[in-house]
């Protein structure tokens, strides 16, 4: 259709774990590694590659994320990993919903909706973060140059996915990015 | 707007992802407080036209509390440390000083 600015689609059900505990425990870092296979992210980041990625959710927190038929068996090895050290590791994967905005406008369209800052300029692939669209809370990041992926409470998915759908209207485009 | 940087996660948070949590640096009077102190800590509070010190709370996003300094009149922010703290760490202290010649608030300045 002509009148959208960009593509708006509601992922599948995607595997998401919260890991919290000491994120400076080498312990901890190993799990969270192993368990995602990619790299460790820095404070406010994320990591990717393919399916599968770790996000700096806060001082204590990680939010690993995965394929969805790997939630089960991913928990386990963190379980097994950090066992007899102070965690917790819950599959919040049925509190989550996840949408991706595609379309070299999605900056356009994330700007009316939330107070972060998304210029080019202080928002770049590999960052990740957690904010608010409109009324509620959600975190996204960049996934490719012209995708951004957001995930929020599944209990306000449909909400957020009218509030990025009227902002995607073409006849709404501020351009400013 | 009020912009505050979010010691913790580094991220430049606007106020309205922010939750307000009132005068920083209260000592909590408790078991054993005579009446003045206990009140004190229930009812005294600042309201400086200038340097004020506050709490905040990143709701939108790491979720953590921290303290602010800022100034009431103009907004302007000094900055913003951790919450594990029973006073204003000196370098904020001096920069407000930098700014603010002669500014006090409670027993600091």
């Amino acid at each position: 259709m002509s009148d959208i600015l960009v593509k708006i689609h509601r992922a599948a059900p995607y595997g998401m774990i919260t890991l919290r505990g000491d994120l400076s425990s080498t312990a901890l870092q190993k799990a969270a590694t192993d368990a995602a296979g990619v790299a460790f992210p820095e404070t406010g980041m994320c990591v990717f590659e393919g399916k599968s990625g770790l996000s700096w959710m806060s001082p204590d927190e990680l939010l690993v994320l995965m394929p969805h038929d790997q939630i089960q068996s991913t928990l386990a090895q963190i379980e097994k990993a950090l066992n007899s050290t102070h965690f917790l590791a819950a599959d919040v994967s049925d509190a989550r919903a996840m949408f991706t905005i595609t379309g070299p406008h999605w900056r356009d369209v994330l700007a009316k909706l939330t107070p972060a800052d998304v210029h080019p300029d202080s928002f770049q692939q590999g960052h990740f973060r957690r904010t608010r669209l409109a009324q509620v809370p959600v975190a996204f990041w960049q996934s490719s140059a012209d995708t951004v992926t957001l995930i929020c409470f599944r209990s306000v998915a449909d909400y957020v996915e009218g509030l990025l759908v009227n902002a995607g209207r073409a006849k709404s485009n501020a351009d400013y990015f | 707007m009020l912009i505050l940087t979010c010691p913790y996660c580094g991220v430049a948070a606007d106020e309205t992802e922010l939750t307000p949590g009132g005068e920083a640096h209260l000592t909590r009077e408790t078991v054993g407080a005579d009446d003045a102190a206990f009140e004190g800590y229930l009812f005294k509070r600042e309201n400086p036209k200038g340097v004020h010190f506050e709490r905040w709370r990143h709701a939108y996003g790491c979720g953590k509390w921290f303290h602010a300094a800022r100034c009431t009149v103009t907004l302007e922010v000094f900055g913003t440390y951790p919450a594990q703290t029973t006073e204003p760490p000196k370098d904020i202290r001096d920069k407000i000083t930098a700014k603010r010649p002669g500014w006090s608030w409670r027993d600091f300045g």
